[in-house]
């Protein structure tokens, strides 16, 4: 390749990314550019397994293109983890901390002027943070680490895609940033079966009882139309919780896998993650009724054989 | 002997200012040991049985009069600070204001003899309403802190809104009306009485007070006025906040005196003393409180039944909902309904460190004589944390017994019921499962149900009552799964845990 052709690809990434994430995929195999440029254009999904989460994690991007292709300087960076529960890192109710203190300090590294990061945590929001391990990894990498235990921190936004969830209240740093991150981390659920990529929003949303008494798989899925996807859904399947989730009750209901798995496509995505989930613990994709009805609100794919996939063994 | 006074003001706030600081302290940072502070008070230990401090206040007492009043009930400092505060607001010459009062001593002996007695039958009533500490305790959550948690809460709207995030909005879950009147009542009643007649309260009411009292008429030193070099000039007893000095007889009413040494200061002449109560006796004590116990006794004890009787009157209305109705959930380490209850005076400690704000004053949940006692309230997002203990750590009475955060987690304090007509899974036939999901335990957890849904059921002996599943279920205002009160806390059984999985996988699966 060219380096002039590789830098207009990797604008057009970056554009993308930004602008319509959801459709990443399918702007680079279709029209916008010739044939010889979707074979080089980079993968819809990348699937590392193998290492540690800072080294899988670089892996990946350099597969994406590198940080570069997403945060742009003096961009605003929004990183949403899990961060949901009082819980020690060994016990995956969380995202690894080590993977999310990596991000922030990439973003850092492109340029960021602001890398912030939250969650509207399910346990007391300062134990939360603390215990988790991840307010520490992200400020010790130069981020910022805000809350969401307050309706202040909230802004009304339309769904006009979504089926139940018409308008919802989501956490301002999402909507005032530049470009933002989901980074959840594979986990068995009670209520949801599974809790992954578009499980994880329910974190940037204020008014949850509503997702309870409106049919949660419905509108897990509305909220995934939100106009201003993340960049990458980024998931955490270091450490997964094969069993007992979301909480968990000790590590034995932990498997380590130590893989990640990397796309813009929310529904290919958790359809990734749910097929190795399944080698641990076999469970229906179809009974995670929330990603066939993402895929019917045209949110992705869960067809991957019809992507670009990268898988890495380190 | 003009130091004593520096000393005692020194010494008060030594002891007064951690303890407004720790039930003021609103992030939780403060070091939950500081509760040490709280249990060298006169009823906490008491109740706890805490027989070392017990000791030494005792011993404290029979030396040096009431130190306990001067320097280490919070309350009391508390009323010197109103009535320094309020002295700058007075006309200079003013400022020598109190006069010699005679002792209130058939009031002050039956509020005395009826706390203990009604103690004694089996309400702590009086003493939760008397008790000075608890009374300062409620003070200093229920008025104190609301003020200062708005103030930081404008502050951090003000930050937020510049992008800074080191402050940040506190929710006042815990504030509850009935509390909020009572501390403000008390609060009035306290700031007036010391403004404009000194230590009153202490002298009259407090129940402590006044049983020091009987130990600082016998102390080891007191103070005492010489009579040769006494003009009578009144100097000491214009400054006396415990209005006991008598200057035109040159006598010191000892059960009375808080030993706070404003006396010493004031005297030009060196005529007022502390010093050796034993030396040279000259003259009898004065007049023995026994003469009136007596009929005092007689009184107080014909309150003790009337008191106990309307104490223990509980609420009965008819109440629609069985979440009305149920009974009152305990915090952790309470053990059983009729040791908490006596034990525990009120003082909200508790209540301000619980980092949940789930647990929050009483009304009438526990009847008349519990009201204020701490117990948990469920809402959205608030319930008790599994890996916390914090309440039963910091309680100063022993009605919460020091649970170790193992022990927490099998403690089951409530169990949860679930109403299955009332659930979303069954009402609308869609999931949900957000109690499953907020269940530490699993003893609410996800069976099959129909068409690929799945519905709650409890298991009772896994639960521990922590109000996770209540507080999030979606139906309201009623949930379909709600905590019920248990009247002894008993052991949970032993969540067991998933089978581990130990092979090795090699591929991503797709």
């Amino acid at each position: 390749m060219k380096r002039r052709d590789f830098f207009k690809s990797a604008a057009a990434v970056g554009l993308a990314s930004v602008f319509r994430t959801n459709a990443l995929g399918s702007t680079l195999n279709s029209t916008a550019f010739g044939n010889n440029m979707a074979v080089q254009s980079g993968p819809d999904l990348v699937a590392v397994m193998g290492g540690e989460p800072a080294a899988m994690l670089t892996r990946a991007l350099k597969e994406l293109g590198g940080i570069g292709h997403f945060v742009k300087k003096g961009y605003k960076v929004v990183i949403k983890p899990n961060i949901g529960w009082d819980r020690k890192p060994e016990l995956a109710a969380n995202t690894n901390p080590e993977l999310v203190g990596t991000l922030v300090r990439l973003c850092k590294s492109a340029g960021a002027s602001e890398v912030v990061v939250f969650d509207h945590t399910c346990h007391d929001w300062k134990k939360s943070y603390t215990n988790s391990g991840i307010e520490k990894a992200v400020t010790d990498a130069g981020g910022k680490m805000v809350p969401g235990n307050d309706e202040t921190y909230y802004t009304e936004i339309e769904l006009p895609r979504g089926v139940n969830l018409k308008k919802t209240k989501i956490h301002k740093s999402i909507v005032e940033c530049d470009v933002w991150f989901n980074v959840p981390v594979l986990k068995h659920h009670g209520g949801a079966k599974n809790s992954i990529a578009m499980k994880n929003l329910m974190g940037i949303v204020w008014e949850r009882g509503f997702f309870h008494g409106h049919d949660l798989h419905q509108c897990i899925a509305d909220i995934a139309t939100y106009h201003k996807a993340p960049a990458l859904n980024i998931v955490d399947a270091y450490r997964i919780m094969k069993s007992n989730g979301p909480q968990g009750k000790s590590e034995s209901d932990v498997a380590t896998l130590k893989s990640l798995i990397i796309s813009p496509d929310f529904v290919a995505a958790d359809t990734a993650s749910m097929k190795l989930f399944s080698q641990v613990q076999p469970t229906e994709i179809k009974d995670v009724r929330y990603i066939a009805l993402a895929e019917k609100l045209k949110v992705g794919t869960q067809n991957i054989e019809s992507l670009n996939v990268k898988r890495i063994k380190m | 002997m003009k130091f004593l006074k520096k000393i005692r003001v020194v010494l008060s706030l030594l002891f007064f200012i951690p303890i407004l600081v720790f039930f003021l302290d609103f992030t939780g940072k403060l070091p939950t040991q500081m509760h040490q502070f709280l249990s060298i008070q006169w009823v906490p230990a008491l109740l706890s049985l805490n027989f070392g401090v017990i000791g030494v206040l005792f011993l404290l007492s029979l030396l040096f009069g009431r130190i306990y009043c001067s320097s280490i009930c919070p309350l009391g400092i508390l009323q010197d600070i109103i009535a320094w505060k309020a002295s700058f607001f007075r006309k200079k010459k003013k400022k020598f204001r109190f006069d010699y009062k005679k002792p209130q001593n058939i009031l002050r002996y039956s509020i005395l003899a009826g706390t203990i007695l009604v103690f004694i039958v089996g309400s702590s009533v009086l003493v939760l309403l008397f008790d000075p500490y608890s009374i300062f305790g409620r003070i200093a959550s229920q008025l104190f802190r609301p003020i200062i948690i708005w103030g930081n809460n404008g502050l951090a709207a003000l930050l937020n809104g510049f992008g800074n995030y080191s402050l940040y909005k506190i929710e006042q879950l815990a504030f509850v009306p009935l509390a909020f009147i009572l501390a403000v009542v008390f609060f009035l009643i306290i700031a007036q009485l010391s403004v404009k007649y000194g230590r009153l309260y202490c002298n009259t009411i407090c129940p402590v007070g006044s049983s020091l009292g009987l130990l600082s008429k016998v102390s080891l030193f007191h103070i005492s006025i010489d009579e040769s070099t006494c003009n009578s000039c009144a100097a000491c007893e214009k400054q006396c906040k415990s209005q006991c000095i008598d200057s035109a007889a040159k006598k010191v009413d000892d059960s009375r005196c808080v030993t706070c040494f404003n006396c010493l200061s004031a005297c030009k002449k060196n005529g007022v003393k502390y010093g050796f109560r034993y030396k040279k006796q000259t003259s009898e004590s004065q007049e023995s409180p026994t003469d009136k116990s007596r009929r005092t006794f007689l009184l107080a004890s014909g309150a003790v039944l009337t008191t106990v009787a309307f104490a223990n009157v509980k609420s009965v209305v008819g109440k629609k909902d069985s979440m009305q109705s149920r009974k009152p959930i305990m915090p952790p380490g309470a053990g059983g309904i009729n040791h908490f209850n006596k034990h525990c005076t009120g003082c909200q400690l508790c209540v301000t460190k619980c980092p949940m704000q789930v647990l929050k004053p009483s009304v009438l949940e526990y009847g008349f004589s519990g009201i204020t006692q701490p117990h948990l309230a469920f809402s959205t997002h608030i319930f008790c944390s599994y890996d916390c203990n914090i309440c039963s750590t910091v309680c100063p009475t022993g009605a919460l017994k020091l649970l170790p955060i193992e022990e927490k987690k099998l403690t089951q304090i409530g169990v949860a019921k679930f109403r299955k007509d009332m659930c979303v899974v069954y009402t609308r036939e869609t999931d949900c499962g957000a109690c499953s999901e907020h269940c530490p335990t699993q003893a609410v957890h996800m069976i099959p149900y129909k068409n690929g849904l799945t519905i709650p059921e409890v298991t009772e002996d896994l639960c521990i009552g922590c109000g996770g599943c209540e507080s999030i279920c979606p139906v309201r205002p009623y949930t379909a799964i709600y905590v019920e009160g248990v009247t002894t806390q008993i052991k949970a059984r032993k969540p067991e845990e998933a089978k581990k999985f130990n092979k090795k996988i090699d591929d991503f699966g797709f």
